[in-house]
Protein backbone atom coordinates (compact mmCIF):
# COMPACT_ATOMS: atom_id res chain seq x y z
CA UNK A 1 0.00 0.00 0.00
CA UNK A 2 1.24 3.47 -0.88
CA UNK A 3 0.33 6.32 1.45
CA UNK A 4 0.45 9.94 0.34
CA UNK A 5 -0.18 13.10 2.31
CA UNK A 6 -1.05 16.35 0.58
CA UNK A 7 -0.61 19.67 2.34
CA UNK A 8 -2.26 22.81 1.11
CA UNK A 9 -4.42 25.71 2.15
CA UNK A 10 -8.21 25.97 2.12
CA UNK A 11 -9.26 27.00 -1.40
CA UNK A 12 -6.22 25.55 -3.22
CA UNK A 13 -8.06 22.39 -4.18
CA UNK A 14 -6.23 20.03 -1.86
CA UNK A 15 -9.17 17.70 -1.47
CA UNK A 16 -9.77 17.66 -5.22
CA UNK A 17 -6.12 16.70 -5.78
CA UNK A 18 -6.44 13.79 -3.36
CA UNK A 19 -9.70 12.67 -4.96
CA UNK A 20 -8.23 12.88 -8.47
CA UNK A 21 -5.27 10.72 -7.46
CA UNK A 22 -7.57 8.08 -5.97
CA UNK A 23 -9.65 8.17 -9.17
CA UNK A 24 -6.51 7.64 -11.25
CA UNK A 25 -5.72 4.58 -9.14
CA UNK A 26 -9.24 3.26 -9.68
CA UNK A 27 -8.99 3.93 -13.43
CA UNK A 28 -5.78 1.86 -13.47
CA UNK A 29 -7.46 -1.06 -11.69
CA UNK A 30 -6.24 -0.36 -8.17
CA UNK A 31 -8.08 0.50 -4.99
CA UNK A 32 -7.88 4.10 -3.90
CA UNK A 33 -8.98 5.95 -0.77
CA UNK A 34 -8.90 9.73 -0.34
CA UNK A 35 -10.08 11.88 2.54
CA UNK A 36 -9.43 15.32 4.00
CA UNK A 37 -8.58 16.57 7.44
CA UNK A 38 -10.03 20.03 7.77
CA UNK A 39 -8.94 22.52 10.33
CA UNK A 40 -11.09 25.62 10.48
CA UNK A 41 -13.26 25.64 7.36
CA UNK A 42 -12.00 28.78 5.69
CA UNK A 43 -9.82 29.83 2.80
CA UNK A 44 -6.12 30.03 3.56
CA UNK A 45 -6.16 27.72 6.58
CA UNK A 46 -3.83 24.72 6.28
CA UNK A 47 -5.68 21.63 5.00
CA UNK A 48 -4.32 18.12 4.85
CA UNK A 49 -5.61 15.39 2.57
CA UNK A 50 -4.67 11.73 2.49
CA UNK A 51 -4.51 9.19 -0.30
CA UNK A 52 -3.98 5.45 -0.12
CA UNK A 53 -3.42 3.24 -3.14
CA UNK A 54 -3.33 -0.55 -2.99
CA UNK A 55 -4.02 -3.69 -4.98
CA UNK A 56 -6.49 -4.91 -2.36
CA UNK A 57 -9.44 -3.19 -0.64
CA UNK A 58 -8.28 -0.63 1.92
CA UNK A 59 -9.84 -1.16 5.33
CA UNK A 60 -8.00 1.24 7.62
CA UNK A 61 -9.50 4.71 8.09
CA UNK A 62 -6.78 6.35 10.13
CA UNK A 63 -4.89 9.41 8.97
CA UNK A 64 -1.65 8.93 7.06
CA UNK A 65 1.06 9.38 9.70
CA UNK A 66 3.97 7.78 7.84
CA UNK A 67 3.66 8.80 4.20
CA UNK A 68 5.73 7.45 1.32
CA UNK A 69 5.14 10.73 -0.46
CA UNK A 70 4.34 14.29 0.51
CA UNK A 71 2.81 16.67 -1.98
CA UNK A 72 3.03 20.28 -0.86
CA UNK A 73 0.88 22.88 -2.57
CA UNK A 74 2.86 25.94 -1.55
CA UNK A 75 6.52 26.20 -0.44
CA UNK A 76 5.59 28.50 2.47
CA UNK A 77 3.93 25.43 4.03
CA UNK A 78 7.39 23.91 4.49
CA UNK A 79 7.73 26.29 7.44
CA UNK A 80 4.50 25.10 9.07
CA UNK A 81 5.16 22.77 12.01
CA UNK A 82 4.37 19.14 11.36
CA UNK A 83 4.20 19.27 7.55
CA UNK A 84 7.08 16.82 7.02
CA UNK A 85 6.39 14.77 10.18
CA UNK A 86 6.47 11.01 9.79
CA UNK A 87 7.82 10.98 6.22
CA UNK A 88 9.43 7.56 5.74
CA UNK A 89 13.22 7.43 5.48
CA UNK A 90 13.15 6.88 1.74
CA UNK A 91 10.08 9.10 1.40
CA UNK A 92 9.88 11.80 -1.26
CA UNK A 93 8.58 15.36 -1.29
CA UNK A 94 7.06 17.11 -4.29
CA UNK A 95 6.65 20.85 -3.87
CA UNK A 96 4.70 23.33 -5.93
CA UNK A 97 7.29 26.09 -6.28
CA UNK A 98 9.10 28.20 -8.82
CA UNK A 99 12.24 27.74 -6.74
CA UNK A 100 14.82 25.03 -7.31
CA UNK A 101 14.99 22.38 -4.62
CA UNK A 102 18.44 23.60 -3.51
CA UNK A 103 16.86 26.96 -2.69
CA UNK A 104 14.17 25.30 -0.56
CA UNK A 105 16.27 22.88 1.48
CA UNK A 106 19.71 23.00 3.04
CA UNK A 107 20.33 19.35 3.87
CA UNK A 108 21.68 17.25 1.00
CA UNK A 109 19.41 14.32 1.96
CA UNK A 110 16.33 16.52 1.66
CA UNK A 111 17.55 17.79 -1.70
CA UNK A 112 18.05 14.25 -3.05
CA UNK A 113 14.60 13.19 -1.96
CA UNK A 114 12.67 16.22 -3.19
CA UNK A 115 11.52 17.77 -6.42
CA UNK A 116 9.76 21.00 -7.30
CA UNK A 117 7.51 22.01 -10.14
CA UNK A 118 6.10 25.52 -10.76
CA UNK A 119 2.53 24.17 -10.91
CA UNK A 120 0.69 27.41 -10.10
CA UNK A 121 2.81 29.32 -12.57
CA UNK A 122 2.10 26.72 -15.30
CA UNK A 123 -1.61 26.71 -14.47
CA UNK A 124 -1.73 30.50 -14.85
CA UNK A 125 -0.11 30.09 -18.25
CA UNK A 126 -2.32 27.24 -19.57
CA UNK A 127 -5.59 27.71 -17.70
CA UNK A 128 -5.43 31.39 -16.89
CA UNK A 129 -6.17 30.48 -13.26
CA UNK A 130 -3.98 29.56 -10.27
CA UNK A 131 -5.21 25.93 -10.11
CA UNK A 132 -2.08 23.81 -9.58
CA UNK A 133 -3.70 20.36 -9.16
CA UNK A 134 -3.41 18.78 -12.57
CA UNK A 135 0.16 20.04 -13.11
CA UNK A 136 1.20 18.84 -9.70
CA UNK A 137 -0.34 15.40 -10.19
CA UNK A 138 1.23 15.12 -13.63
CA UNK A 139 4.65 15.81 -12.11
CA UNK A 140 3.95 13.30 -9.33
CA UNK A 141 2.94 10.54 -11.75
CA UNK A 142 5.91 11.27 -14.01
CA UNK A 143 8.42 11.13 -11.13
CA UNK A 144 6.97 7.96 -9.62
CA UNK A 145 5.67 6.26 -12.79
CA UNK A 146 2.91 4.94 -10.50
CA UNK A 147 0.35 5.44 -13.24
CA UNK A 148 0.62 7.10 -16.65
CA UNK A 149 -0.36 10.71 -17.24
CA UNK A 150 -2.76 9.34 -19.87
CA UNK A 151 -4.72 7.74 -17.04
CA UNK A 152 -4.93 11.15 -15.38
CA UNK A 153 -6.20 12.60 -18.66
CA UNK A 154 -8.79 9.79 -18.89
CA UNK A 155 -10.08 10.68 -15.44
CA UNK A 156 -10.40 14.34 -16.47
CA UNK A 157 -12.31 13.26 -19.57
CA UNK A 158 -15.05 11.92 -17.26
CA UNK A 159 -15.37 15.37 -15.72
CA UNK A 160 -14.54 17.97 -18.38
CA UNK A 161 -14.91 18.61 -22.08
CA UNK A 162 -13.92 21.30 -24.58
CA UNK A 163 -11.36 23.98 -23.83
CA UNK A 164 -11.04 23.11 -20.15
CA UNK A 165 -10.06 19.54 -21.02
CA UNK A 166 -7.75 20.63 -23.86
CA UNK A 167 -5.94 23.20 -21.75
CA UNK A 168 -5.54 20.77 -18.88
CA UNK A 169 -4.20 18.11 -21.25
CA UNK A 170 -1.57 20.55 -22.54
CA UNK A 171 -0.75 21.58 -18.99
CA UNK A 172 -0.31 17.94 -17.95
CA UNK A 173 2.09 17.28 -20.83
CA UNK A 174 4.08 20.43 -20.08
CA UNK A 175 4.35 19.68 -16.33
CA UNK A 176 5.54 16.14 -17.12
CA UNK A 177 8.43 17.58 -19.12
CA UNK A 178 9.60 19.66 -16.16
CA UNK A 179 10.53 16.74 -13.89
CA UNK A 180 12.75 13.71 -14.41
CA UNK A 181 10.67 10.78 -15.57
CA UNK A 182 11.02 7.76 -13.30
CA UNK A 183 13.32 9.54 -10.82
CA UNK A 184 11.37 8.04 -7.91
CA UNK A 185 10.38 4.83 -9.64
CA UNK A 186 12.29 2.47 -7.31
CA UNK A 187 10.19 3.78 -4.44
CA UNK A 188 7.24 1.48 -5.12
CA UNK A 189 5.00 -0.30 -2.68
CA UNK A 190 1.66 -0.77 -4.44
CA UNK A 191 2.62 -4.24 -5.68
CA UNK A 192 3.64 -5.44 -2.24
CA UNK A 193 0.23 -5.02 -0.73
CA UNK B 1 -22.27 -0.44 -10.63
CA UNK B 2 -18.83 0.21 -9.13
CA UNK B 3 -18.19 3.94 -8.81
CA UNK B 4 -15.57 6.10 -7.12
CA UNK B 5 -17.60 8.32 -4.86
CA UNK B 6 -17.39 10.36 -1.72
CA UNK B 7 -19.38 8.67 1.05
CA UNK B 8 -21.93 11.50 1.14
CA UNK B 9 -22.52 11.30 -2.60
CA UNK B 10 -23.00 7.54 -2.40
CA UNK B 11 -25.50 7.94 0.45
CA UNK B 12 -27.39 10.56 -1.56
CA UNK B 13 -27.55 8.19 -4.54
CA UNK B 14 -28.80 5.40 -2.27
CA UNK B 15 -31.52 7.67 -0.86
CA UNK B 16 -32.54 8.70 -4.39
CA UNK B 17 -32.83 5.03 -5.42
CA UNK B 18 -35.45 4.63 -2.67
CA UNK B 19 -37.57 7.24 -4.48
CA UNK B 20 -38.39 9.51 -1.52
CA UNK B 21 -41.21 11.96 -2.20
CA UNK B 22 -40.25 14.53 0.44
CA UNK B 23 -36.83 15.56 1.71
CA UNK B 24 -36.49 18.28 4.34
CA UNK B 25 -33.08 19.25 5.61
CA UNK B 26 -30.98 21.97 7.14
CA UNK B 27 -27.26 21.85 6.36
CA UNK B 28 -24.69 21.09 9.06
CA UNK B 29 -21.11 19.85 8.84
CA UNK B 30 -20.40 16.96 8.13
CA UNK B 31 -23.87 16.12 6.77
CA UNK B 32 -23.94 18.95 4.20
CA UNK B 33 -22.68 17.05 1.16
CA UNK B 34 -25.46 14.45 1.51
CA UNK B 35 -28.28 16.98 1.24
CA UNK B 36 -26.40 19.11 -1.31
CA UNK B 37 -26.16 16.09 -3.58
CA UNK B 38 -29.83 15.28 -3.07
CA UNK B 39 -30.87 18.85 -3.77
CA UNK B 40 -28.82 18.74 -7.00
CA UNK B 41 -30.57 15.51 -8.07
CA UNK B 42 -33.94 17.18 -7.47
CA UNK B 43 -32.89 20.40 -9.27
CA UNK B 44 -31.67 18.38 -12.27
CA UNK B 45 -34.98 16.49 -12.36
CA UNK B 46 -33.13 13.21 -11.78
CA UNK B 47 -35.20 12.71 -8.63
CA UNK B 48 -38.88 13.58 -8.56
CA UNK B 49 -39.24 14.79 -5.00
CA UNK B 50 -40.30 17.80 -2.96
CA UNK B 51 -37.10 19.22 -1.43
CA UNK B 52 -37.99 21.51 1.47
CA UNK B 53 -35.21 23.83 2.62
CA UNK B 54 -36.21 24.56 6.19
CA UNK B 55 -34.93 27.12 8.70
CA UNK B 56 -33.83 24.64 11.36
CA UNK B 57 -33.45 20.97 12.13
CA UNK B 58 -36.54 21.14 14.35
CA UNK B 59 -38.52 21.99 11.21
CA UNK B 60 -36.71 19.40 9.09
CA UNK B 61 -37.85 16.66 11.44
CA UNK B 62 -41.35 18.16 11.73
CA UNK B 63 -41.79 18.41 7.96
CA UNK B 64 -40.86 14.79 7.33
CA UNK B 65 -43.08 13.65 10.20
CA UNK B 66 -46.05 15.34 8.55
CA UNK B 67 -45.09 14.23 5.06
CA UNK B 68 -44.81 10.58 6.07
CA UNK B 69 -48.11 10.71 7.99
CA UNK B 70 -49.70 12.11 4.83
CA UNK B 71 -48.39 9.13 2.86
CA UNK B 72 -45.02 10.17 1.41
CA UNK B 73 -41.77 8.31 1.79
CA UNK B 74 -39.52 10.96 3.39
CA UNK B 75 -35.93 11.59 4.40
CA UNK B 76 -33.70 13.90 6.37
CA UNK B 77 -30.09 13.97 7.51
CA UNK B 78 -28.32 15.84 10.27
CA UNK B 79 -25.51 15.74 12.80
CA UNK B 80 -24.41 16.93 16.21
CA UNK B 81 -26.30 20.06 17.35
CA UNK B 82 -28.81 19.43 14.57
CA UNK B 83 -29.74 16.06 16.07
CA UNK B 84 -30.08 17.71 19.49
CA UNK B 85 -32.33 20.44 18.09
CA UNK B 86 -34.46 17.71 16.50
CA UNK B 87 -34.61 15.69 19.71
CA UNK B 88 -38.16 16.60 20.70
CA UNK B 89 -39.50 15.74 17.26
CA UNK B 90 -37.43 12.54 17.10
CA UNK B 91 -39.25 11.22 20.16
CA UNK B 92 -42.58 12.21 18.59
CA UNK B 93 -41.78 10.51 15.28
CA UNK B 94 -40.93 7.29 17.10
CA UNK B 95 -43.85 7.52 19.52
CA UNK B 96 -46.29 8.01 16.64
CA UNK B 97 -44.59 5.04 14.97
CA UNK B 98 -43.86 6.94 11.76
CA UNK B 99 -41.61 5.08 9.33
CA UNK B 100 -38.83 7.51 8.38
CA UNK B 101 -35.15 7.31 7.59
CA UNK B 102 -32.60 9.78 8.92
CA UNK B 103 -28.86 9.74 8.28
CA UNK B 104 -26.81 10.90 11.23
CA UNK B 105 -23.37 11.99 10.00
CA UNK B 106 -21.89 11.38 13.43
CA UNK B 107 -20.17 14.39 14.97
CA UNK B 108 -19.14 15.48 18.44
CA UNK B 109 -21.39 17.68 20.59
CA UNK B 110 -20.63 21.20 21.88
CA UNK B 111 -19.18 22.52 24.14
CA UNK B 112 -16.29 22.65 23.41
CA UNK B 113 -17.21 23.12 19.77
CA UNK B 114 -15.95 20.35 17.51
CA UNK B 115 -16.93 19.72 13.91
CA UNK B 116 -15.19 16.32 13.96
CA UNK B 117 -16.33 12.79 14.41
CA UNK B 118 -17.50 10.92 17.43
CA UNK B 119 -20.87 9.34 18.18
CA UNK B 120 -22.12 11.43 21.08
CA UNK B 121 -24.94 12.86 18.91
CA UNK B 122 -26.72 9.63 18.00
CA UNK B 123 -25.97 8.21 21.46
CA UNK B 124 -27.71 11.23 23.00
CA UNK B 125 -30.98 10.13 21.36
CA UNK B 126 -30.51 6.38 21.77
CA UNK B 127 -33.60 6.16 23.98
CA UNK B 128 -35.89 8.04 21.58
CA UNK B 129 -37.42 4.82 20.27
CA UNK B 130 -35.67 4.78 16.90
CA UNK B 131 -33.89 1.83 15.36
CA UNK B 132 -30.19 2.74 15.20
CA UNK B 133 -27.88 1.05 12.70
CA UNK B 134 -24.14 1.94 12.66
CA UNK B 135 -22.17 1.59 9.43
CA UNK B 136 -18.58 0.35 9.35
CA UNK B 137 -17.88 1.60 5.82
CA UNK B 138 -19.50 3.43 2.92
CA UNK B 139 -20.71 0.27 1.20
CA UNK B 140 -22.58 -0.60 4.38
CA UNK B 141 -23.90 2.97 4.47
CA UNK B 142 -25.37 2.59 0.96
CA UNK B 143 -26.81 -0.86 1.62
CA UNK B 144 -28.09 0.08 5.09
CA UNK B 145 -29.82 3.22 3.78
CA UNK B 146 -31.81 1.13 1.30
CA UNK B 147 -32.56 -1.56 3.89
CA UNK B 148 -33.59 1.15 6.37
CA UNK B 149 -36.68 2.06 4.33
CA UNK B 150 -37.82 -1.55 4.14
CA UNK B 151 -37.21 -2.04 7.88
CA UNK B 152 -38.90 1.24 8.85
CA UNK B 153 -42.00 0.58 6.77
CA UNK B 154 -42.30 -3.08 7.83
CA UNK B 155 -41.90 -2.28 11.55
CA UNK B 156 -43.59 1.15 11.50
CA UNK B 157 -40.57 2.52 13.31
CA UNK B 158 -38.10 5.22 12.24
CA UNK B 159 -34.53 4.20 11.43
CA UNK B 160 -31.43 6.29 12.11
CA UNK B 161 -28.52 5.29 9.88
CA UNK B 162 -25.35 6.34 11.71
CA UNK B 163 -22.35 7.13 9.54
CA UNK B 164 -19.12 8.51 10.99
CA UNK B 165 -18.68 12.15 9.95
CA UNK B 166 -15.64 12.87 7.73
CA UNK B 167 -14.21 9.37 8.29
CA UNK B 168 -16.97 8.00 6.07
CA UNK B 169 -18.94 10.98 4.74
CA UNK B 170 -15.89 12.69 3.26
CA UNK B 171 -13.95 9.64 2.12
CA UNK B 172 -13.76 8.91 -1.57
CA UNK B 173 -13.54 5.23 -2.40
CA UNK B 174 -14.94 2.51 -4.63
CA UNK B 175 -18.56 1.85 -3.83
CA UNK B 176 -21.08 -0.37 -5.57
CA UNK B 177 -24.23 1.61 -6.28
CA UNK B 178 -27.07 -0.85 -6.91
CA UNK B 179 -29.28 -0.67 -9.97
CA UNK B 180 -32.71 0.97 -9.71
CA UNK B 181 -34.39 -2.32 -10.64
CA UNK B 182 -32.61 -4.08 -7.73
CA UNK B 183 -33.87 -1.48 -5.26
CA UNK B 184 -37.37 -1.52 -6.79
CA UNK B 185 -37.51 -5.31 -6.41
CA UNK B 186 -36.43 -5.01 -2.77
CA UNK B 187 -38.50 -2.06 -1.62
CA UNK B 188 -42.32 -2.22 -1.74
CA UNK B 189 -44.36 0.93 -2.39
CA UNK B 190 -44.67 3.23 0.63
CA UNK B 191 -47.50 2.37 2.96
CA UNK B 192 -48.13 1.89 6.65
CA UNK B 193 -51.18 1.31 8.81
CA UNK B 194 -51.08 4.59 10.72
CA UNK B 195 -51.02 6.72 7.57
CA UNK B 196 -53.59 9.53 7.61
CA UNK B 197 -56.56 8.79 5.38
CA UNK B 198 -59.55 11.13 4.93
CA UNK B 199 -61.79 8.14 4.29
CA UNK B 200 -60.84 6.65 7.65
CA UNK B 201 -60.00 9.62 9.88
CA UNK B 202 -57.87 9.13 12.97
CA UNK B 203 -55.49 11.20 15.03
CA UNK B 204 -51.96 10.46 16.19
CA UNK B 205 -49.81 11.65 19.06
CA UNK B 206 -52.76 12.79 21.17
CA UNK B 207 -53.00 13.12 24.93
CA UNK B 208 -52.93 9.73 26.58
CA UNK B 209 -54.11 9.26 30.13
CA UNK B 210 -52.17 7.29 32.74
CA UNK B 211 -54.58 4.42 31.99
CA UNK B 212 -52.91 3.76 28.64
CA UNK B 213 -49.50 5.49 28.54
CA UNK B 214 -47.67 2.46 29.97
CA UNK B 215 -49.30 0.20 27.39
CA UNK B 216 -48.23 2.50 24.55
CA UNK B 217 -44.66 2.42 25.89
CA UNK B 218 -44.80 -1.37 26.21
CA UNK B 219 -46.02 -1.76 22.62
CA UNK B 220 -43.28 0.57 21.32
CA UNK B 221 -40.61 -1.30 23.28
CA UNK B 222 -41.86 -4.66 22.00
CA UNK B 223 -41.96 -3.35 18.44
CA UNK B 224 -38.28 -2.39 18.72
CA UNK B 225 -37.33 -5.79 20.16
CA UNK B 226 -39.28 -7.53 17.39
CA UNK B 227 -37.56 -5.38 14.78
CA UNK B 228 -34.43 -7.55 15.16
CA UNK B 229 -36.07 -10.23 13.04
CA UNK B 230 -37.02 -7.73 10.33
CA UNK B 231 -33.50 -6.25 10.29
CA UNK B 232 -32.05 -9.73 9.78
CA UNK B 233 -34.62 -10.67 7.12
CA UNK B 234 -34.02 -7.42 5.23
CA UNK B 235 -30.27 -7.98 5.22
CA UNK B 236 -30.72 -11.55 3.96
CA UNK B 237 -33.16 -10.44 1.24
CA UNK B 238 -30.75 -7.69 0.15
CA UNK B 239 -27.82 -10.12 0.15
CA UNK B 240 -29.80 -12.36 -2.24
CA UNK B 241 -30.10 -9.43 -4.65
CA UNK B 242 -26.63 -7.81 -4.48
CA UNK B 243 -24.52 -10.65 -3.09
CA UNK B 244 -23.34 -8.96 0.11
CA UNK B 245 -24.60 -8.49 3.64
CA UNK B 246 -24.58 -5.07 5.30
CA UNK B 247 -23.60 -6.61 8.63
CA UNK B 248 -26.69 -8.37 10.07
CA UNK B 249 -27.29 -7.32 13.71
CA UNK B 250 -23.75 -8.28 14.65
CA UNK B 251 -20.98 -9.93 12.68
CA UNK B 252 -17.66 -11.41 13.78
CA UNK B 253 -14.31 -11.05 12.04
CA UNK B 254 -11.12 -12.81 13.09
CA UNK B 255 -10.90 -15.88 15.29
CA UNK B 256 -14.38 -16.43 16.83
CA UNK B 257 -12.80 -18.52 19.60
CA UNK B 258 -10.06 -16.05 20.56
CA UNK B 259 -9.78 -15.27 24.29
CA UNK B 260 -9.93 -11.56 23.58
CA UNK B 261 -13.02 -10.04 21.99
CA UNK B 262 -13.32 -6.44 20.83
CA UNK B 263 -16.75 -4.95 20.38
CA UNK B 264 -17.23 -1.62 18.63
CA UNK B 265 -19.52 0.45 16.40
CA UNK B 266 -18.83 2.29 13.16
CA UNK B 267 -15.80 3.08 11.04
CA UNK B 268 -13.16 2.13 13.62
CA UNK B 269 -14.04 -1.47 12.74
CA UNK B 270 -12.24 -1.21 9.38
CA UNK B 271 -9.04 -0.03 11.06
CA UNK B 272 -9.28 -2.82 13.64
CA UNK B 273 -9.95 -5.40 10.93
CA UNK B 274 -6.78 -4.39 9.11
CA UNK B 275 -4.90 -4.42 12.43
CA UNK B 276 -5.97 -8.05 12.94
CA UNK B 277 -4.40 -8.90 9.57
CA UNK B 278 -1.16 -7.10 10.48
CA UNK B 279 -0.76 -8.28 14.09
CA UNK B 280 -1.52 -11.96 13.42
CA UNK B 281 0.37 -12.96 16.59
CA UNK B 282 -2.27 -11.08 18.60
CA UNK B 283 -5.50 -12.90 17.72
CA UNK B 284 -8.90 -11.50 18.63
CA UNK B 285 -12.52 -11.82 17.71
CA UNK B 286 -13.79 -8.52 16.40
CA UNK B 287 -17.49 -8.15 17.13
CA UNK B 288 -18.92 -5.65 14.66
CA UNK B 289 -22.03 -4.25 16.24
CA UNK B 290 -24.27 -2.82 13.55
CA UNK B 291 -27.59 -2.72 15.38
CA UNK B 292 -27.40 -0.72 18.60
CA UNK B 293 -31.18 -0.18 18.92
CA UNK B 294 -32.77 -2.60 19.40
CA UNK B 295 -29.90 -3.93 21.51
CA UNK B 296 -29.31 -7.50 20.26
CA UNK B 297 -28.73 -9.03 23.69
CA UNK B 298 -28.86 -12.71 22.72
CA UNK B 299 -26.63 -12.26 19.67
CA UNK B 300 -24.01 -10.36 21.66
CA UNK B 301 -24.08 -12.98 24.43
CA UNK B 302 -23.41 -15.68 21.85
CA UNK B 303 -20.62 -13.61 20.30
CA UNK B 304 -18.73 -13.04 23.55
CA UNK B 305 -19.30 -16.52 24.97
CA UNK B 306 -16.12 -18.10 26.40
CA UNK B 307 -14.07 -14.96 25.82
CA UNK B 308 -11.78 -14.16 28.76
CA UNK B 309 -11.57 -10.44 28.01
CA UNK B 310 -13.98 -8.17 26.19
CA UNK B 311 -12.72 -4.77 25.09
CA UNK B 312 -15.68 -2.43 24.58
CA UNK B 313 -14.70 0.57 22.45
CA UNK B 314 -16.95 3.55 22.00
CA UNK B 315 -16.80 7.03 20.54
CA UNK B 316 -19.03 8.56 23.19
CA UNK B 317 -19.51 8.44 26.93
CA UNK B 318 -22.09 9.03 29.59
CA UNK B 319 -20.45 11.83 31.54
CA UNK B 320 -20.52 11.09 35.23
CA UNK B 321 -21.16 7.39 34.61
CA UNK B 322 -18.77 5.95 32.03
CA UNK B 323 -19.26 3.98 28.86
CA UNK B 324 -22.66 3.74 27.18
CA UNK B 325 -22.06 0.60 25.14
CA UNK B 326 -19.85 -0.70 27.93
CA UNK B 327 -22.64 -0.40 30.49
CA UNK B 328 -25.06 -2.19 28.17
CA UNK B 329 -22.60 -5.01 27.51
CA UNK B 330 -22.03 -5.35 31.27
CA UNK B 331 -25.78 -5.53 31.84
CA UNK B 332 -26.05 -8.80 29.92
CA UNK B 333 -23.10 -10.62 31.51
CA UNK B 334 -25.20 -12.26 34.23
CA UNK B 335 -26.59 -14.62 31.59
CA UNK B 336 -23.12 -16.08 30.93
CA UNK B 337 -21.61 -18.97 32.91
CA UNK B 338 -18.07 -17.55 32.80
CA UNK B 339 -18.42 -13.81 32.36
CA UNK B 340 -15.39 -12.14 30.79
CA UNK B 341 -13.44 -9.21 32.22
CA UNK B 342 -14.73 -6.01 30.62
CA UNK B 343 -12.26 -3.34 29.49
CA UNK B 344 -14.36 -0.32 28.60
CA UNK B 345 -12.72 2.51 26.70
CA UNK B 346 -13.90 5.63 24.93
CA UNK B 347 -11.61 6.40 22.03
CA UNK B 348 -11.37 8.82 19.11
CA UNK B 349 -13.48 11.57 20.69
CA UNK B 350 -13.96 14.84 18.82
CA UNK B 351 -12.15 13.52 15.75
CA UNK B 352 -9.00 12.21 17.42
CA UNK B 353 -7.38 9.81 14.97
CA UNK B 354 -7.44 6.09 15.79
CA UNK B 355 -4.31 4.61 14.20
CA UNK B 356 -3.81 0.93 13.37
CA UNK B 357 -1.07 0.91 16.05
CA UNK B 358 -3.76 1.22 18.73
CA UNK B 359 -4.52 -2.50 18.33
CA UNK B 360 -1.48 -3.97 20.15
CA UNK B 361 -2.01 -1.38 22.90
CA UNK B 362 -5.60 -2.56 23.34
CA UNK B 363 -4.53 -6.21 23.49
CA UNK B 364 -1.81 -5.25 26.00
CA UNK B 365 -4.46 -3.60 28.19
CA UNK B 366 -6.03 -7.04 28.68
CA UNK B 367 -3.10 -8.01 30.91
CA UNK B 368 -4.84 -5.94 33.55
CA UNK B 369 -7.07 -8.39 35.40
CA UNK B 370 -8.63 -5.61 37.50
CA UNK B 371 -9.20 -2.89 34.91
CA UNK B 372 -10.81 0.43 35.77
CA UNK B 373 -14.56 0.54 35.20
CA UNK B 374 -14.14 2.99 32.33
CA UNK B 375 -11.36 5.07 30.81
CA UNK B 376 -10.75 7.36 27.85
CA UNK B 377 -8.06 5.25 26.19
CA UNK B 378 -6.20 7.92 24.28
CA UNK B 379 -6.45 10.72 26.86
CA UNK B 380 -3.21 12.65 27.47
CA UNK B 381 -3.36 13.69 31.10
CA UNK B 382 -0.20 15.78 30.73
CA UNK B 383 -2.31 18.31 28.85
CA UNK B 384 -4.45 18.89 31.94
CA UNK B 385 -3.70 20.79 35.10
CA UNK B 386 -3.04 18.55 38.10
CA UNK B 387 -6.52 19.05 39.60
CA UNK B 388 -8.30 17.88 36.42
CA UNK B 389 -6.43 14.60 35.95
Amino acid sequence: MIEIRIHGRGGQGNVVAANLLAMVAFEAGYYGQAFPNFGAERRGAPVTAFVRIAKNPIKRRSQVQYPHYLIIQDDALLHVTGVTDGLLEQGKILINSKKEIAQLFHSSTAITHSASVPATHLAQQYLGKPLPNTALLSAFLTLTQLFSIDTLIHVLQHKFTGTILENNTQLIHQAAKMVQSGQWQEHHHAESS
Amino acid sequence: MQKVLEGSQAIAEAVALCRPQVIAAYPITPQTHIVENLSRLVANAQLKCEFVSVESEFSAASVILGAAMAGSRSYTASASQGILLMAEVLYNIAGMRVPLVLTCANRAISAPLSIWNDQQDSMAVRDAGWIQLYCANNQEAVDTTIQAYRIAEACELPVMVCVDGFTLTHTLEMIDIPEARQVDAFLPDFQFSRQLDVQHPHSAGTLLSPDYYSEARHAHHQALLNAQQVILESDTAWEKIVGRSAGKLVSIVGNPDADIAIIALGSVLGTLEEAQEIYTHLPSRLIKLRCFRPFPTATICAAIENAKHVIVLERALSLGSGGILGTEVRSILHTLDNPPIIHNFAIGLGGRDIPVEIYPQLIEACKDTHPPYFQIFDVDLQKLPEEDR
